[in-house]
């Protein structure tokens, strides 16, 4: 009542953004750019594979973007952003020198620490390459904690597929399973064709012992669970990352609910445990 | 006889004490908000006197209807849940988080200062009283905190009214949140009228509510006294409109996901959001971005926002939930179901204003009653068989 605690003012309002400047812009596909951000003072807060920022473009407003740059860099935050509607349109045309608004880390991360000693299988769909890039770049960092390690991407079309540089050098590792597959393919492509979670089948990995993380369109993971699940592995041990609307990414504007979960606080990364209940079940 | 008042002491005050409790809490710096009769019905706004209160109304309530009519005794308090709630004096329909300013090379932004007027607000029902502690859970206790909720609440003043009247689409006794206010309260009162007298029996919550009561012209409490009071009580509670089975509720809805129910109640709604604007606990909010016409400043605004619009959902390619059916399921199983999960109560305190207010008279009992007594006619077939 009347005597409650007004000391408690936090030294920064998690509503407010700070404030970051553009320092690399790299386009990536026809309508999908990575840019670099760094803060205008201060470090860059650390954050872990599969979080993400609240971006701002100057008036427009703001977007849940997920981080896909290097847990272990310093100094800037790394956001791959696709041009979809208001807000992605402004972040997508930020130039080198631009400023913007960031709030966050926020949400849960990828098991990386919790795979070592297992075998790892990576499902990425489209643009769900981005948020799993920062947990590819832990665990081949760290390649010796894990088992076998497994990355399976698709796309709609061979101009659709991400950081193509990337995974031409992750391919040529020999520790490294990776496989990509288009939907369509066309007279320019060589490579599988096919859905990603049809993949799932042909990978080796010891079902008793696999953590899945896997993120893409919400039909590409509906797929990808019952392949994940048909093979052997345990609910507990397949992670998928959410999407849903997001205002605040703090719990508090009501959004981002899936059932009892808060995609924004209680995941993005949830296990596949959690939300088997309702994931299949239409309009959450 | 000892006058030192402390949290449970009672006293009782003449029907006159009411003014001069306003006065006092206006001496203490306070804005008093209590009930108001506007536009034929009672709303919560700035009382200036004892005058203002809505003495000789009584509402009468159902699905999708509301009206004052006269009352015989002069009660002040002798109506129900009106349109309105406290929430938009604590979680305010709109609200400047921040605003930004275009600078040579970029933009800087600084945060809303939050004006924190001193609030007391006269007349809270124990339905009221609970919501307003489901909505200090919801956003003082998370990973993140409401900082502007937490300083507003901070600095208000509560003066409860114990329910002498309960309204025809109140259940605050199956949501155990009412007739009577147990905690939560700086001072309450039960109105108390006998034909001949008319008095208030007090009861002080905080240390701030007995240096109130000190202040106001009392007497001593005697047994018929506190006997009358818990008699209307338990009258009230005799008098609720409508009744909700809360056994086993959450798992019941949370298994009845696909039920046809949902299906059946979106043909009657409209999905005109009401329910949850006059709901004391609902607290979803949106964000809008505006620019000054210069493009130099924007500002960031949170408002109120309902799970029933289309966009509350979207995301690219469309919304999530698209259906009517959906959006119902989405309101009624986070109310009485998840947010149990969220925050360890339901998101429902038995006021029953979202039924009142449904253009249409959908009813939250009669709904989950529906799922109810479907699932048990499934579960007997079933044992049958
Ligand atoms: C956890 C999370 C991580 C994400 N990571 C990325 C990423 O790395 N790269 C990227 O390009 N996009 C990402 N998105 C999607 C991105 O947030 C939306 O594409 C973006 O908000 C669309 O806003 P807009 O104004 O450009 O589009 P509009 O269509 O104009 O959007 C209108 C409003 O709808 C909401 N909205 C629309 N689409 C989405 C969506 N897909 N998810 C959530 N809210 C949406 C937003 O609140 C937006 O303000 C992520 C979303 C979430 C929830
Ligand atoms: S759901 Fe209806 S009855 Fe329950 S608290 Fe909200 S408005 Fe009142
Ligand atoms: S239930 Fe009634 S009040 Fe709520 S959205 Fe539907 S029609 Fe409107
Ligand atoms: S985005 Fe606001 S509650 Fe999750």
């Amino acid at each position: 009542m009347g005597e409650a605690d007004l000391s408690l003012a936090p030294l920064s309002d998690p509503f407010v953004p700070e404030l970051y400047r553009t320092v690399r812009v790299t386009r990536e596909l026809r309508d999908t750019v990575t840019l670099e951000l760094a803060p205008l003072s201060g470090k860059r807060p650390a954050f872990e594979p599969g979080q993400f920022n609240m971006l701002y473009a100057f008036g427009v407003g703001e977007s849940a973007i997920s981080i896909s740059g290097d847990p272990a860099e310093e100094g800037t935050f790394v956001h791959t952003v696709r041009n979809v509607g208001a807000v992605s349109k402004a972040l997508s045309a930020l130039e080198a020198g631009a400023a913007a608004g960031l709030r966050g880390p926020f949400g849960t991360s990828w098991p990386v620490e919790g795979a070592e000693g297992s075998d790892v299988v990576i499902v990425a769909g489209g643009l769900g390459l981005a948020p799993l890039r920062p947990a590819i770049y832990h665990i081949l960092a760290n390649r010796d904690r894990y088992g076998r390690v497994s990355i399976l991407y698709g796309c709609r079309n061979p101009g659709d597929i991400l950081y193509r540089h990337e995974l031409e050098q992750w391919r040529q590792r020999l520790d490294v399973d990776l496989t990509v597959t288009v939907d369509h393919a066309d007279a320019s492509w060589h490579g599988n064709a096919g859905v990603v979670p049809s993949l799932i089948k042909r990978t080796a990995f010891d079902p008793h012992d696999t953590v899945a993380m896997v993120c893409g369109p919400e039909i590409m993971m509906r797929y990808s669970m019952n392949a994940l699940r048909g093979a052997g592995v345990s609910e507990k041990r397949i992670y998928l990352s959410m999407e849903r609307n997001m205002k605040c990414a703090i719990g508090l504007c009501g959004h981002c609910q899936f059932g009892p979960e808060f995609v924004c606080k209680d995941g993005p990364v949830v296990p596949y445990s959690k939300v088997a209940r309702i994931f299949a079940l239409r309009e959450i | 006889m000892q006058d030192t008042m402390t949290a449970g002491s009672k006293a009782v005050l003449s029907s006159d004490a009411l003014q001069a409790l306003i006065v006092a809490l206006a001496r203490q710096g306070y804005t008093v908000l209590g009930p108001r009769v506007r536009d034929g019905a009672i709303v919560y706004d700035e009382i200036a006197s004892s005058g203002d209160l809505p003495a000789g109304f009584r509402d009468r309530q159902d699905a999708g209807r509301y009206g004052l009519e006269p009352r015989e005794d002069g009660a002040f308090f002798g109506y129900a849940a009106g349109p309105q709630s406290w929430k938009r004096f604590l979680h305010p329909p709109a609200q400047t988080l921040w605003s930004a300013q275009k600078t040579p090379d970029g933009f800087t932004i600084s945060r809303e200062e939050v004006s924190v007027p001193k609030l007391a607000f006269l007349g809270v029902r124990a339905c009221d009283l609970d919501a307003i502690a489901i909505q200090d859970r919801v956003f003082c206790e998370g990973p993140y905190r409401d900082e502007a909720y937490a300083t507003r609440r901070a600095n208000v003043f509560i003066v409860a009214v114990n329910c002498s009247q309960a309204g025809g689409t109140c259940f605050c006794v199956s949501m155990q949140s009412g007739p009577k206010a147990d905690t939560g309260f700086d001072l309450s009162l039960t109105e108390l009228l006998d034909g001949t007298q008319h008095r208030f029996l007090a009861e002080v919550g905080s240390e701030a509510g007995a240096a109130l009561l000190a202040e106001l012209p009392h007497e001593p409490t005697t047994g018929a006294h506190l006997a009358a009071a818990d008699a209307i009580i338990d009258n009230t509670a005799k008098q609720m409109g409508r009744h909700l089975d809360t056994d086993g509720l959450k798992e019941l809805l949370q298994a009845s996901l696909s039920h046809p129910r949902w299906e059946e109640v979106a043909r009657r709604c409209l999905s005109c959001g009401n329910c949850t604007m006059v709901c004391p606990t609902c607290f979803c909010t949106t964000v809008e971005d505006h620019t000054s016409l210069d493009g130099f400043s924007a500002t960031h605004v949170k408002k109120w926002d309902s799970c029933f619009t289309l966009d509350f959902s979207y995301v690219h390619g469309g919304a999530v939930r698209t259906s009517g059916a959906a959006r119902y399921r989405q309101w009624m199983t986070h109310k009485l179901a998840s947010w149990i999960d969220q925050f360890g109560t339901p998101g429902c305190v038995g006021c029953g204003r979202c039924i009142t207010w449904c253009p249409t008279g959908i009813d939250i009992t009669e709904e989950a009653a529906a799922i109810r007594a479907s699932q048990c006619v499934k579960e007997e077939s079933d044992g049958g068989a």
